[in-house]
């Protein structure tokens, strides 16, 4: 029986940690050609290549403890099986990348910033987990995920600099992204598991530690972190709208041939 | 430099001159063996198992990399490719200190910078770096990400090219 509530937990960890990549991967993705200017296209596309790579490491690790194929649990799962945080799957701004996107980057830096927060938290945890495989990528990961926190904190700081229209529209940014991150720092149902088994340590007190971190960063700079909202739980299989409609794309030609090599 | 693995086996020695013939695709003259890459080769009577650190993991090379070493050893050893295992793996962390000296001729000539030692404040601060063209240390950093994962971008206010360098990680 115990056997069986770790391989759960362990499952549930790596879907949650395999699910946010891929949908912040794919999101960010959705910038390119979109940036504000062209250093910070290769920067943020770059960005979202490693996060992809992080996601695909995620679904071969899960599918080992799960069963079945890594490019078949990202594309095929439907939306209630995802475990990502809610935050993660909304769109850039209005339109599409296809149609008219008038995408805001204040957003995406928010978002961004809040995320690779709890990455990076998340991360100092993993790198000690019971579940060897998971700590040796954490160790690999983190290394990358170091340049990505210092990319943000240089445009949260230049922003800060910016002066009243910036900070303002970076405050709405914060409270929007902030309005549907209430599951961003949870684990889910399985968070005792996950802990007693070693497999995420000291899970308990993620949220706390990432909140410390964001309050770290931001109080320097004169913003606090907005209340967290949201109604619905990613990490319990709750989702938008939104997350179906990316993951309808994000799998269409996959889906016109499972299994295919490209 | 952390030594490749010591190649005691002439086979595996075989092996190891053959995948040092796989270059990276991104950045031809520097091969897996010279960046570092190689994290064991296991060399049975009729299987060989190589496995290799990705420099970084969502590299869109590393596919290509691997079919390219998986050809090499092949036609080196006379080993059918089916017969050959080429995995990635995360057993240790791939380290830019992993880049043999021996290749940073082969980077400099291309334009790029070879990466500086990995330290706690290289990982928070780019460091100066010497231009590949003029070797002045007058440059300046002009964005952490470049055209792959594994380089940024640099500008030389001397002879006034832009160069890339090799990420601290």
């Amino acid at each position: 029986m115990a056997v069986d509530r770790y391989h759960l937990a362990l499952t549930e960890l790596l879907m949650q940690l395999a699910d946010d990549d891929l949908v912040v991967a794919t999101r960010a993705g959705e910038w390119l050609g979109l940036a504000p200017h062209l250093e910070e296209d290769v920067a943020f596309s770059s960005i979202a290549q490693d996060e992809m790579g992080h996601a695909a490491t995620y679904f071969s690790l899960l599918a080992t403890i799960h069963g079945g194929d890594r490019d078949d649990l990202a594309h095929l799962r439907p939306t209630m099986a995802r475990r990502n945080s809610v935050m993660l799957e909304r769109p850039n701004g209005r339109g599409t990348y296809r149609d008219e996107p008038h995408f805001d980057w204040a957003y995406a830096l928010a978002r961004h910033f809040f995320y690779d927060t709890l990455e990076i938290a998340r991360l100092d945890r993993l790198v000690q987990s019971a579940h060897r495989p998971l700590a040796e990528a954490a160790a690999k990961i983190r290394r990358e995920e170091r340049y990505h926190s210092q990319h943000h904190a240089m445009w949260l700081r230049d922003i800060a600099r910016g002066g009243a229209e910036y900070r303002r529209r970076l405050q709405i940014a914060l409270d929007r992204a902030a309005a549907d991150a209430v599951d961003l720092a949870s684990v889910g149902p399985m968070a005792a598991e996950m802990e007693t088994f070693g497999l995420l340590p000291d899970a308990s007190h993620l949220g706390d530690d990432w909140r410390a971190r964001v309050v770290q960063a931001l109080d320097p700079l004169g913003w606090s972190l907005p209340p967290l909202g949201g109604t619905l739980n990613g990490r319990h299989g709750e989702h938008t709208q939104d997350l179906t409609l990316l993951l309808r794309d994000l799998g269409e030609v996959y889906r016109s041939s499972p299994g295919a090599s490209w | 430099m952390v030594a490749a693995p010591a190649a005691r086996h002439p086979r595996a020695q075989q092996v190891m001159a053959a995948l040092d013939q796989v270059m990276d695709p991104e950045m031809p003259g520097v091969s897996l063996v010279a960046l570092g890459m190689v994290h064991a080769v296991d060399v049975g009577r009729e299987r060989i198992h190589i496995s290799l650190l990705p420099t970084f993991v969502g590299c869109p090379a590393l596919d290509v990399m691997r079919a390219q070493a998986v050809k090499a050893v092949s036609q080196a050893t006379g080993v059918e490719p089916h017969e050959i295992v080429v995995e990635y793996t995360s057993a240790v962390p791939w380290t830019s200190d992993r880049v043999a000296p021996s290749c940073y001729r082969a980077l400099t000539s291309r334009g790029i910078a070879p990466p500086p030692r990995v330290t706690e404040n290289v990982m928070t601060e780019m460091p100066p770096m010497a231009c590949p063209w003029c070797g002045s240390t007058d440059t300046e950093s002009e964005g952490v990400f470049g055209p792959t994962a594994c380089r940024s971008i640099y500008y030389c206010r001397a002879c006034r090219n832009p160069f890339e360098a090799m990420k601290p990680v």
